[in-house]
């Protein structure tokens, strides 16, 4: 392409400008490549995983790693290695299960209370107010205990709790679209509200969703590790990093290794989780640019 | 200023109304009738589960129930654990001590990590220590706090042998050996919010160091240090020590984990031993005051922020 070329080409649209922002970061890329990895190990755990998660063997009850064995086994003799590749189903499932379904709740409700105004506003406001001086963990935990200890109550347990971030961030962006011009048009030219918030707020709340949900899901994989961990999610013998965790410290003396591995894969996918979430923020927002 | 704090007080109380309300709501959750966990072996009689029903109030109707459970709660009764039978304030204000024992010390040692390497990082901004400290500060939010505290026992305690690896001794009882059983326990915590720290304090100096205040401090000739250790940061300290307020009620959510790893007999045990025995006042009990501290932190963050920022104090 000649430079002639270049300069009466149209604009780059703002998907392709975040695109190619998101790319220059390189830790964000880094982390998109962390991540990338691990949701494969979690689709494709059969074929990486080199042993049955849930065989075990009075043979092989905590050998340190060594060549057969990468990460060492655990105390039933269960390879920690394909435990590792199979927990990563857990918590992916987990962080993005959890998000997913806090958005749907969180989204509709904060566009409603932002767009309505009123009464409805308020209600939803308080609501989601006094619940987030719950901290995290302790709502989380409480509404899990309640629920019942299983998987699918600790993310129902996680979803709930992490929902009233996202109804004060949609009613934040339709308060503040409810009083642009365009919306003052849109409203003129006899559109209901619920088609300006389809059609005219939510897809000015995606890339700030998108941001949220990304590190909404960093702080649901520690969650879904800590329930785990205290028993109120995964259960056994499936596994968990939480829970193999848990097992790991009544074994610190004798199987060190139980220990290290599911953690450190805590850590980085977590950490991956929140350095793409800072590139899509300094890629999608401009105004937030922190350096 | 005591029109805005009454205002203040008053938008607490509906936050605090609707989360009793969404606390009692926790009940209606549970699987299963509580009047049959009560009962245990009793639990065939019919008689003697109308009279748990009755004495709890289980047989009325849901309101009623609430605005009863509130009435008690208003004047401190949370109920009595159906586990070991004692009021629930009691168990709780037996063990809030060993928490704000812990919570204390994790603050202090979050402000001794995190001030300082916000203002080095604000101080060195874009250069290598800068990234270094903001790499330092994700990595701390990417641990989990519970995996940092096994690492820790098995570093510290398993092979070094310098500090046992659990245990609680009170403050009041031997000093010495109670911060030998605390400090690792409270810097996992502090650990948490030392990075959120840090972000607040490298952002409140870098808002500082832009100021008129400093350009005239340099202008008069004055030492970098002293510009920048007495001018900025006494400024900037502001925000951070009211967000610092805020994120004591996170220290409480850490200590959970915490305190379940290091065996330690606080406010977070107990819930989780709740948890477990499906102790269902005590976890109501415990999420209830978790939730009044954490609001009036929050308040006491917002009255020390206009406390010692006067240009707001006739705003």
């Amino acid at each position: 392409m000649s430079a002639t070329q270049a300069r009466v080409a149209p604009p780059e649209s703002p998907f392709r400008r975040a695109l190619r922002q998101f790319f220059r970061h390189r830790l964000a890329v880094f982390g998109l490549v962390v991540v990338t990895a691990f949701v494969a190990a979690a689709v494709f755990a059969p074929l990486l995983a080199p042993y049955d998660p849930l065989q075990t063997s009075w043979t092989l009850v905590r050998k340190a790693p060594s060549a057969a064995h990468w990460f060492g086994t655990d105390e039933n003799g269960r390879d920690v290695l394909a435990r590792v590749i199979y927990g990563a189903r857990a918590s992916l499932m987990a962080g993005v299960v959890a998000v997913t379904l806090a958005a749907l709740i969180g989204v509709p409700l904060g566009l409603l209370a932002g767009l309505s105004g009123g009464w409805t506003e308020t209600i939803i406001g308080r609501v989601a107010d006094a619940m987030l001086a719950v901290p995290f963990l302790i709502l989380a935990i409480a509404l899990a205990a309640f629920l019942g200890p299983a998987l699918e109550n600790a993310m129902l347990a996680i979803a709930i709790t992490a929902s009233p971030v996202f109804v004060r961030l949609a009613r934040g962006m339709a308060l503040e679209a409810k009083n642009t011009d365009w919306a003052e048009a849109a409203r003129a030219l006899g559109n209901p509200p619920w088609r300006l918030a389809l059609v005219h707020v939510l897809p000015n709340i995606i890339p700030p969703l998108m941001v949220q949900a990304t590190l909404s899901i960093a702080e649901a994989i520690i969650a879904e590790a800590s329930l785990s961990f205290l028993g109120l999610g995964q259960q056994p013998p499936s596994p968990s990093w939480g829970s193999m965790l848990n097992s790991a410290q009544r074994f610190l003396t004798q199987a060190p290794w139980m220990a290290i591995y599911p953690g450190v894969a805590i850590f980085l996918v977590v950490l991956a989780f929140n350095l793409v979430g800072d590139g899509l923020r300094d890629a999608l927002d401009p105004r937030s640019q922190r350096r | 200023m005591a029109v805005w704090l009454l205002r203040r007080i008053g938008q607490i109380i509906p936050t605090l109304l609707i989360l009793s309300v969404l606390i009692f709501a926790l009940q209606q959750l549970m699987p299963g009738d509580p009047a049959l966990i009560l009962a245990g072996e009793e639990r065939g009689d019919p008689q003697v589960l109308a009279q748990i029903r009755a004495e709890l109030f289980l047989d009325r109707p849901l309101p009623e129930q609430y605005v009863r459970w509130l009435w008690r709660a208003l004047q401190g009764d949370l109920g009595f654990s159906w586990r070991i039978r004692e009021p629930v304030a009691v168990l709780i204000l037996q063990k809030l001590p060993v928490t704000l024992q812990l919570g204390g010390m994790a603050f202090v040692i979050a402000c001794c990590i995190g001030v300082p390497l916000g203002v080095l990082s604000a101080v060195y901004k874009g250069r290598w220590p800068d990234v270094l400290v903001n790499a330092v500060a994700l990595a701390g939010i990417s641990t989990p706090n519970f995996w940092l505290g096994i690492m820790l026992i098995l570093l510290v305690s398993v092979n070094l042998g310098w500090l046992p690896p659990s245990g609680y001794v009170p403050l009041f009882e031997d000093p010495w050996q109670s911060l030998k059983t605390t400090i690792m326990p409270a810097f996992v915590l502090g650990n948490a919010i030392s990075a959120v720290l840090m972000r607040h304090t490298r952002a409140a100096m870098l808002n500082a160091l832009s100021q008129d205040y400093v350009r005239t401090a340099r202008a008069k000739g004055l030492g970098e240090r002293v510009v920048v250790l007495k001018h900025a940061l006494r400024n900037a300290l502001v925000p951070v020590v009211t967000l610092g307020a805020i994120e004591l009620g996170r220290l409480l959510a850490g200590a959970v984990l915490t305190e379940q790893i290091f065996t330690i007999p606080g406010f977070g045990k107990l819930i989780v031993d709740a948890v477990f025995n499906r102790d269902y006042p005590v976890v109501q009990g415990v999420v209830m005051v978790v939730a009044v501290i954490t609001v009036l932190l929050a308040l006491l963050a917002d009255v020390i922020y206009l406390l010692v920022n006067p240009r707001l104090r006739h705003a």
